[in-house]
């Protein structure tokens, strides 16, 4: 039993490695300026040729972005997902990423109204304070009702309210912004410097090493709070460091692409369904690869399917991501059903 | 007596401050099974819970080893102390080996990865449990029964010198509640453990504890040996039974006597009429039993439901008191049901009783049509 079970994770990691190699391939290759793969091997080898601004200064930031950033969007779910106890927790369903979204808009919108430029890592700051403020009511609310539906309603509804008031601060925002804005905030992974995503690297890479040295701890909780504490789990600190990296994470992406819909939930119900297994350890870095997968496809899909219109990187993670929920769901009410 | 190895020092133990029970005293003994009773909402739990701090005291201590558990780190509390509680856990995706072997956290490192010797350990527990089929299930998918005994063997895991479980059979069928407390047992010799657990179980609390602590409306109301809690009708006052009652020896629950001017009389003894005074008492039939020795297996139940009941001195021949007393009686009956198929030397005057009813045809079968007409 034990050694059929190695052997289906070692396959499953291979096989998300593999996947994820070839969708970098086929992510440089891809797009308005069609590039043959000698070419792309050339250009990466030697930073030059007639394409090498596309490749370096474009394609290769835009799909690190959308490998971290879609892996830490898993990452982060799978962590909410563990804290709630409940499958269809993630950071845009708690409105996590919408107040994130909220903060980091006024920042903006302030900033260049004062002058000033925005760095990344102020960006990501506000989005981690945006994240903490809806983290906060998410608590405070969860203290007082038990019922996780209805932590779930309000987690949706202050996703509205957040999004509501972000519209309106855009639309009243001053013209030469609001291009800029408008996309950010309807969700994309474009128009990432290798700054950004240096910045990126280090949050998401840092916060996915420490949620995986909180893997055991994880593994206790998934029994129950009590059973946790019974184990030796001092479940306040671990409750605190688990709410700190799912909202970094969750901050980090909000920060540069903007809200991304439904990867946090689909991405860790995949993976388990494909690995067997809900075991933390190798949960994270499954989520990782499988988000970071994930989100190259869909950002694939939205920047050549109607090329070289480009779609909003959510509507098409929504598309992907929307009837695996469903299908989830309906999983657990005929597993509920069957045993009863 | 050995030391124990918890113990409480004036304990108080509540909710935020306020006080649920006060004056909380146990000692958990290694070997020996401390069993909590008591009426719903009298705080059974709140004190299991205080013992595995999951409360903290509202004022006094809970001393593992004379040192109090207040100050000890998470991992030494979970080494000593393991506890199979009333939240029932469903994991999502974990077969039942990965349950029990949960209980090796306090052992593992910072990943948890689980060493040879943890293997052994859960493999170990899970033989001892008798588990070991359900190995490779999905947890969420085994019976209560099944789900019970993983979980004693996740307790198991922790190799604690202390077991708190709080109410461990609810929802377990009679034969696993038997298996479980067996095993309970079982464990608590074998492997020296102190054992403390709630039960609403009573007959089965009198059958496997070795230490009883009755807990009621604040306090703790008494402490003792089985022999000593469960006599006399002070389980009756424990709950506040009102309707029907508890006999504390046989350890059984009779319902509510039918109040009224007994209808029947019945000849019964040696056990032969307590079918039929259950019977009588459901069909809602006022009746009287009679005349028993005070030492017939009878005496019991129909002292709890029939109206009237007329005994002797055991081993005796019925007085001529009694005999008069009954014949009254009987007669006043509109009928007279006879269980027993043989009187004895003793046991002429019953003969006598049943002969004069059969003389005046008020003499009924068991399964007389009037019985059941009566409703």
């Amino acid at each position: 039993m034990d050694e059929k079970r190695k052997l289906r994770c070692t396959v499953c990691f291979l096989l998300l490695a593999a996947l994820l190699a070839v969708l970098l391939v086929v992510n440089v290759m891809a797009g308005s300026a069609r590039l043959e793969l000698g070419e792309v091997v050339r250009i990466l080898l030697n930073r030059e040729g007639d394409n090498a601004a596309i490749i370096w200064g474009i394609r290769l930031p835009r799909l690190l972005t959308a490998a971290l950033l879609g892996g830490a969007l898993s990452v982060s779910g799978f962590l909410l997902q563990t804290f709630f106890a409940n499958p269809i927790a993630g950071p845009f369903v708690l409105g996590i990423s919408s107040s994130a979204k909220l903060v980091v808009a006024l920042t903006m919108i302030f900033s260049l109204a004062h002058g000033l430029a925005v760095s990344s890592l102020t960006m990501v700051l506000a989005a981690f304070l945006g994240a903490m403020l809806s983290m906060g009511a998410i608590l405070l609310v969860s203290a007082r009702l038990r019922s996780m539906s209805l932590l779930i309603v309000c987690g949706v509804m202050i996703g509205y309210i957040c999004s509501a008031i972000t519209d309106i601060v855009v639309t009243f925002a001053s013209d030469s912004n609001i291009v800029n804005l408008h996309n950010w905030s309807l969700g994309s992974f474009s128009g990432r410097e290798w700054g950004d995503v240096r910045i990126e690297a280090v949050v998401v890479l840092a916060a996915l090493v420490l949620a995986f040295l909180l893997s055991k701890p994880m593994g206790a909780y998934q029994l129950g709070e009590s059973y946790a504490r019974n184990m030796g789990v001092n479940v306040t600190r671990f409750r605190v460091e688990l709410i700190l990296l799912s909202s970094v994470l969750s901050a980090c992406v909000t920060a540069f692409a903007g809200p991304i819909s439904f990867v946090g939930i689909a991405v860790p119900h995949l993976m388990k369904t494909l690995f067997r297994t809900a075991r933390p350890i190798l949960m994270i870095p499954a989520c990782f690869l499988g988000g970071a997968v994930f989100c190259l496809l869909c950002d694939l899909i939205a920047r050549t399917l109607f090329a070289p219109t480009e779609l909003s990187i959510s509507s098409v993670t929504a598309v992907f991501g929307v009837p695996v929920v469903i299908w989830m769901l309906l999983k657990r009410q005929r597993s509920k059903e069957g045993e009863a | 007596m050995r030391e124990p190895i918890l113990r409480t020092a004036a304990l108080s133990v509540g909710y935020s401050g306020h006080v649920v029970i006060d004056g909380v005293e146990l000692a958990l003994v290694p070997g020996r099974i401390t069993t909590l009773i008591g009426p719903n909402g009298a705080g059974k739990s709140t004190i299991l819970k205080t013992l595995i701090r999951q409360l903290r005291p509202v004022s006094g201590k809970v001393l593992l080893d004379e040192k109090d558990v207040a100050v000890l780190g998470e991992r030494e509390l979970a080494k000593s102390v393991a506890a199979v509680l009333t939240a029932r856990p469903r994991p999502e995706l974990m077969t039942c080996a990965d349950v029990v072997s949960t209980g090796r956290y306090p052992y593992t490192g910072r990943l948890g990865i689980l060493s040879q010797r943890d293997r052994q350990v859960v493999r170990e527990a899970m033989e001892l449990v008798h588990v070991t089929e359900l190995e490779s299930l999905d947890f969420n998918r085994i019976s209560d029964g099944q789900r019970q005994r993983v979980l004693l063997a996740r307790a198991i895991c922790q190799e604690p010198r202390v077991l708190v479980m709080d109410e461990p059979t609810s929802f377990l069928d009679i034969r696993h509640k038997l298996d479980f407390l067996c095993l309970l047992r079982q464990l608590a010799r074998e492997k020296a453990l102190a054992v403390v657990l709630s039960l609403h179980e009573l007959d089965l609390a009198q059958r496997f504890s070795d230490m009883v602590l009755c807990v009621r409306a604040g306090r703790m109301d008494r402490i003792g040996t089985p022999e000593e809690i469960f006599q006399g009708d002070y389980i009756t006052r424990l709950y506040g039974v009102e309707h029907g009652c508890y006999d504390a020896l046989l350890g059984g629950v009779e319902s509510e006597r039918v109040t009224g001017r007994p209808e029947i009389f019945v000849v019964g003894g040696g056990g032969s009429g307590i079918p039929l005074y259950r019977r009588l008492q459901r069909l809602g039939i006022p009746f009287a039993a009679g005349v028993l020795p005070e030492n017939d297996a009878d005496v019991p139940i129909a002292r709890a439901l029939a109206g009237e009941l007329i005994t002797s001195p055991p081993f005796e021949p019925v007085g001529a008191e009694g005999v008069t007393r009954a014949l009254e009686l009987s007669a006043r009956c509109r009928g007279v049901i006879c269980t027993v198929e043989r009187f004895g030397a003793v046991n002429q005057a019953n003969r006598a009783l049943v002969e004069a009813a059969e003389a005046r045809g008020a003499l009924l079968s068991p399964d007389a049509p009037e019985l059941a007409s009566e409703t």
